[in-house]
């Protein structure tokens, strides 16, 4: 299992590599500031649906890896989010903290960007253990945030659409069917679908 | 006759080049002509040379019989204009008849075919036709022009075009007093442009755009046929696009089928789709915005990480001078 964790930490870590290297080498076009802010951002949704797509698919084989790996894809989606903010302040703003302002002032899509991130923010300082206990009930809570999240980051990719809805209708069609699956009734028949094994009877984590 | 009248934007070798690169320039040349090549040179060679990491591409004879007679530096580049380097500007496109990411055009743009080409001029005119690209540039010289290129999405670059002002062409077909605007339309031909297969595409296919009749017939509009000495780069818009310098790009509409001389302001691609953030003028404005960014500013191509060369948007792309005029009395806010 600690293969497995390692395994997906690098995993998570070869895109930025990847990147970094294109741009070191010439290779991301005349305007690597844009390249990987573009990047940054599409793996920072992507990889906050992969987090969410943990929780089914773990109740569907009841494979106890997916659940290992859920906070640290979390953390890594975090870190894309903050890599990508960060490229716009340096790359794109020049480091002009009052054009940042200005933004969050006058542009809806960056205001629900920004928000998406601290939501994230939020829920990457309390994933620890101690959080965990200290919050009890209310940490649950507190981390569906995560969906409100995902719906936020959607609604800020999609005012970037300018002319092809096609690869945002692909990412809203799976966070639609992220969400669906955590309705009650779904997601108990989603547990039903394999057998369980012995009489092992412990309840499937549910959230 | 070639009446040409220095703009302030224009400014004269000698103030660009330095003394030492000069001297270096008149021991080279001194060099060449002692072995006898100078005058042997055809100016196509000369002018190619100018851009001799540009690999040249096939040249059909519409274009290569006209490089000889071309007018080089017609329009010289700005005090501050550093050429876009070739690679830059022909990897990093908007056509989004062949996709929407930056490089999807370079990549893909290949399978246009563009010889034979034909455009159609119609509409209010008294002598409409369709035209190959022989007829279509007819007598007029190529000029070359260096304009800065200003996208709505705030990056910029600085690109050598050689073509012809649009002005002569529609003087030729003969516009009626009816002709208010220019429409232009891009070739619709799905088998060869995935962007126009693709089912959650906005734009409704043809690509369309227009100018009022004054800003077709201004002499800074062209059409252009060739960049960088050479033929266009099919991403670029091969074999025939618009450019209109003090516009925002997507106005400068590329591989044009057909040009109609109509009545009523036509409805475009971009203000079609979403008419709060693209106006039909589209002038470069630093004024107004994008509702999604500021316009104030710029990035100018290529820029590397740390040095995001940013520079102030000028007013009209800064060819103010010559095309504020057109639009005296408007509201530009209102008119963005």
């Amino acid at each position: 299992m600690r293969l497995w964790r390692c395994s997906v930490f690098v995993a998570a870590l070869l895109p930025f590599l990847w990147w970094a290297w294109q741009v070191a080498s010439g290779q991301a076009g005349p305007e690597p500031g844009q390249y990987l802010l573009l990047n940054f951002g599409q793996c920072a949704l992507i990889l906050l649906l992969l987090t969410l797509s943990l929780t089914p698919l773990m109740k569907l084989t009841r494979w106890k890896g997916f659940a290992l790996i859920r906070r640290q894809l979390g953390l890594w989606s975090f870190t894309y989010g903050v890599l990508h903010l960060t490229s716009y302040l340096l790359f794109i703003l020049g480091l002009d903290f009052s054009a940042l302002g200005e933004d969050l002032q006058r542009r809806p899509y960056i205001i629900v960007g920004f928000a998406a991130l601290l939501m994230l923010l939020a829920l990457a300082v309390t994933s620890n253990r101690y959080s965990m206990k200290r919050l009890g009930k209310r940490w649950k809570f507190l981390h569906r945030l995560a969906y409100i999240a995902l719906a936020l980051v959607l609604l800020h990719f999609f005012w970037v659409v300018r002319a092809d809805m096609a690869q945002w209708s692909g990412y809203a069609l799976a966070g639609v069917v992220l969400m669906l699956l955590r309705i009650p009734v779904i997601s108990r028949a989603l547990g039903r679908i394999v057998p369980r094994r012995g009489s092992t009877r412990r309840a499937p984590r549910t959230s | 006759m070639l009446i040409r009248t220095r703009k302030r934007h224009h400014i004269g070798e000698n103030e660009v080049t330095s003394e030492s690169v000069y001297h270096a320039r008149r021991h080279f040349m001194a060099g060449v002509a002692g072995l006898g090549m100078a005058a042997a040179l055809p100016r196509s060679v000369w002018a190619a040379s100018e851009y001799d990491d540009v690999e040249q591409g096939s040249r059909p004879d519409w274009f290569a019989s006209r490089l000889d007679n071309t007018h080089w530096k017609a329009v010289a580049a700005g005090e501050n204009d550093k050429l876009t380097p070739f690679n830059d500007a022909t990897h990093y496109n908007n056509f989004f008849e062949f996709g929407t990411s930056k490089d999807d055009p370079y990549k893909h743009a290949g399978a246009m075919t563009t010889e034979p080409w034909t455009i159609e001029i119609d509409g209010e005119v008294a002598r409409p036709g369709t035209l190959d690209m022989n007829q279509l540039l007819g007598e007029q010289q190529l000029e070359e022009r260096i304009y800065r290129l200003r996208c709505v999405e705030a990056w910029s670059m600085v690109i050598p075009w050689l073509g012809v002002p649009l002005s002569a062409i529609l003087k030729r077909a003969e516009p009626t007093s009816d002709a208010r605007y220019v429409r232009f339309q891009t070739l619709m031909r799905p088998e060869e442009m995935p962007g126009q297969r693709s089912r959650f595409g906005l734009i409704d296919w043809p690509y369309q755009e227009g100018l009022r009749m004054d800003e077709a017939m201004h002499p800074l509009t062209i059409l252009s046929v060739g960049m960088y000495g050479r033929i266009l780069p099919n991403q670029n818009g091969a074999p025939v696009r618009l450019v209109v310098p003090w516009k925002y790009g997507f106005k400068s509409i590329k591989s044009i089928v057909r040009i109609s001389l109509v009545r009523e302001q036509p409805p475009t691609a971009w203000p079609t789709i979403n008419a709060n953030e693209y106006g039909f003028y589209s002038n470069v404005n630093p004024d107004v915005d994008h509702p999604r960014w500021s316009q104030a500013r710029e990035r100018r191509l290529p820029n590397s990480l740390f040095s995001p060369n940013m520079i102030d948007t000028q007013m009209f792309n800064g060819y103010g001078d010559e095309v504020a005029s057109l639009y005296k009395g408007m509201d530009l806010r209102k008119y963005f």
